[in-house]
């Protein structure tokens, strides 16, 4: 049978295929059973399209194929989540994964959501928190100036400054 | 079902635990309340992340129980959990995690999730927070009937407060960051838990999924995905996050849901006019079965209830024993009847058996129907 339509997941022959229209885009996948049971989609009662392989739509697409390809080798510093990590669970390893897999997740964004740019609830502390850093950085340029300069009164001023701005935050960043 | 049958509230102040959690009546048993009875319940959940943390599928056990420790400390310290129910996923066996699943305060996800995962639930059971099931927390709010706005109202104001003492994983622009990416931005999921059967009678509920999935709305089953769609009870949400603020997915998720509460009347309106005796014969079947049967699977009880809370919504029995029908909704659940058993595991015939029994004493004074509502809207119009 010429051009029988393979799983977009492992490849085999694809017996089962989904169309959804969503936000006015049609997306189609097309899965071998075995996958398509695997993300819950030949179930009558499921009626969703598994949106963690809508990327796979994109691999057509000449751009989203290099794109897909020079993020292949991409390993995420802080968790050591990888793209086969990711492809394999469609699920990210750790929030900075966001920045480290970032050329393919926008492609991905794009395509399962309404848009690409957060306009919701934002946390009250986020924006002090940026005021925060921001301003320790500051500070912090000023105390090495002020004993570049030995004012020494000035860099002791900064620096009680800069105890006591961590002290009423009170946090740093934790790491992975 | 001597367990669920000894319902009685429980005060105010005494911590919740697993037995007395299961014996006391919640928003979620007892929608009767509700104005809107097509809509039995609406639920909100946020999904967060702490920041500089590993996701918990990719954080070793190690991680785990520190993510844990921080989130449970948090979530404990917050007016609403004095005293919170805190059940670790670990400490549970497979049959009161069956029930949590059954009653919506887990997901299936968590119950199977391996050790470091919690759930924490208020007292009132209208609020329950998951640990490190897929993200590090999931905080979910419940409300009786079509509540949506208060329900984010109340869901906003509990993440708020937990917010000023942990430090989400946040992107100016990409809001929240969760694990999976389809949950990312706002990483809330609005849903409703509607009850449907004259669209499902009439056969337009597979027209209805698919005009509102066009929509960015999805519709599952009664028990999320890959759930059947038993006793015409369908969960509908919102299934995109980014892009829009929680108010606008609210709004647009209001407007079809009473979209769909519209099409509802209209299918009832039409079941009435075209046939009033055939819809009063399934009614009056389904109230006979329920009364008198010894032998009921779970997926028939679920149709039955359903046709009697119809029957209820349409006013051929009264409008208080709707609470009844919504709890047995609940309590006819396989895990539910296992536990009422007090026994050994039950073959699927034995636990039909104990449901039917069950049904059967909370129906014996349950009044039969009165068609004459029915059967009078459903009269030729005289002009």
């Amino acid at each position: 049978m010429a051009n029988q339509l393979k799983c977009v997941v492992c490849g085999s022959p694809a017996t089962v295929h989904f169309t959804q229209i969503l936000n006015n885009k049609v997306h189609k996948l097309d899965l071998c059973e075995t996958c398509a049971q695997e993300k819950g989609i030949s179930t009558p009662g499921s009626f969703d399209l598994p949106l963690d392989l809508l990327h796979k739509k994109a691999s057509g697409d000449k751009t989203a194929a290099s794109e897909i390809e020079t993020a292949a080798g991409l390993r995420c510093e802080k968790c050591g989540f990888t793209q086969a990590d990711f492809k394999k669970t469609g699920r990210l390893g750790c929030p900075h994964c966001y920045e480290t897999f970032k050329h393919l997740l926008d492609p991905m964004l794009d395509g399962m959501h309404k848009g690409t740019t957060h306009t919701g609830k934002v946390p009250r502390h986020a924006a002090t928190r940026k005021e925060y850093h921001d301003r320790l950085s500051q500070l912090e340029l000023t105390l090495a100036s002020a004993i570049k300069d030995e004012r020494y009164e000035d860099a002791a001023r900064h620096r009680d400054e800069i105890a006591q701005i961590k002290q009423t935050y009170g946090k740093q960043d934790a790491t992975c | 079902m001597p367990r669920a049958k000894t319902r009685k509230a429980v005060a105010s102040t005494t911590p919740l635990t697993f037995d007395t959690l299961i014996a006391s009546s919640s928003e979620l048993t007892d929608t009767a309340a509700s104005k809107c009875a097509i809509v039995m319940t609406t639920r909100i959940r946020l999904a967060r992340n702490l920041a500089g943390h590993r996701f918990p599928g990719r954080a070793s056990g190690e991680q785990r129980a520190e993510i844990l420790d921080i989130c449970r400390r948090t979530i404990g310290a917050t007016a609403l959990m004095q005293p919170a129910c805190d059940l670790s996923i670990s400490d549970l066996s497979d049959l009161q995690k069956q029930i949590l699943v059954e009653r919506h305060l887990i997901s299936r996800e968590l119950s199977a999730s391996p050790n470091g995962s919690s759930v924490m639930i208020s007292n009132d059971q209208t609020c329950a927070v998951m640990i490190n099931e897929e993200d590090h927390l999931r905080i979910q709010f419940l409300r009786a009937g079509f509540q949506l706005k208060k329900a984010w109202a109340a869901v906003d104001a509990f993440d708020t407060a937990i917010e000023d003492t942990l430090e989400y994983a946040f992107s100016p622009a990409l809001g929240y960051l969760t694990a999976c990416p389809t949950n990312v931005g706002t990483g809330m999921r609005a849903s409703a838990m509607m009850h449907l059967p004259a669209l499902v009678i009439s056969g337009h509920m597979e027209k209805v999924v698919r005009a509102v999935n066009q929509l960015g709305i999805v519709v599952r089953g009664q028990f999320g995905e890959g759930s059947e769609a038993s006793g015409s009870i369908f969960q509908i949400s919102n299934q995109t996050t980014l892009g829009e603020s929680e108010g606008q997915i609210i709004k647009r998720l209001s407007s079809v849901l009473s979209a769909i509460v519209e099409h509802e009347l209209n299918a009832r309106a039409l079941l009435i006019e075209k046939d009033a005796g055939k819809l009063c014969d399934k009614i009056g079947r389904a109230y006979g079965i329920l009364q008198n049967a010894h032998l009921l699977s779970s997926g028939e009880a679920m149709n039955l209830l359903s046709l009697v809370r119809l029957g209820i919504d349409l006013g051929a029995f009264a409008d208080t024993g709707r609470a009844l029908v919504d709890r047995l909704f609940i309590e006819t659940q396989p895990g539910h009847i296992q536990y009422g058993a007090d026994a050994a595991e039950l073959t699927p015939a034995a636990r039909d058996q104990l449901r039917a029994a069950h049904i059967r004493r909370q129906f014996a004074t349950f009044a039969a129907p009165d068609f004459g509502a029915i059967a009078n809207r459903g009269a030729p119009q005289q002009n």
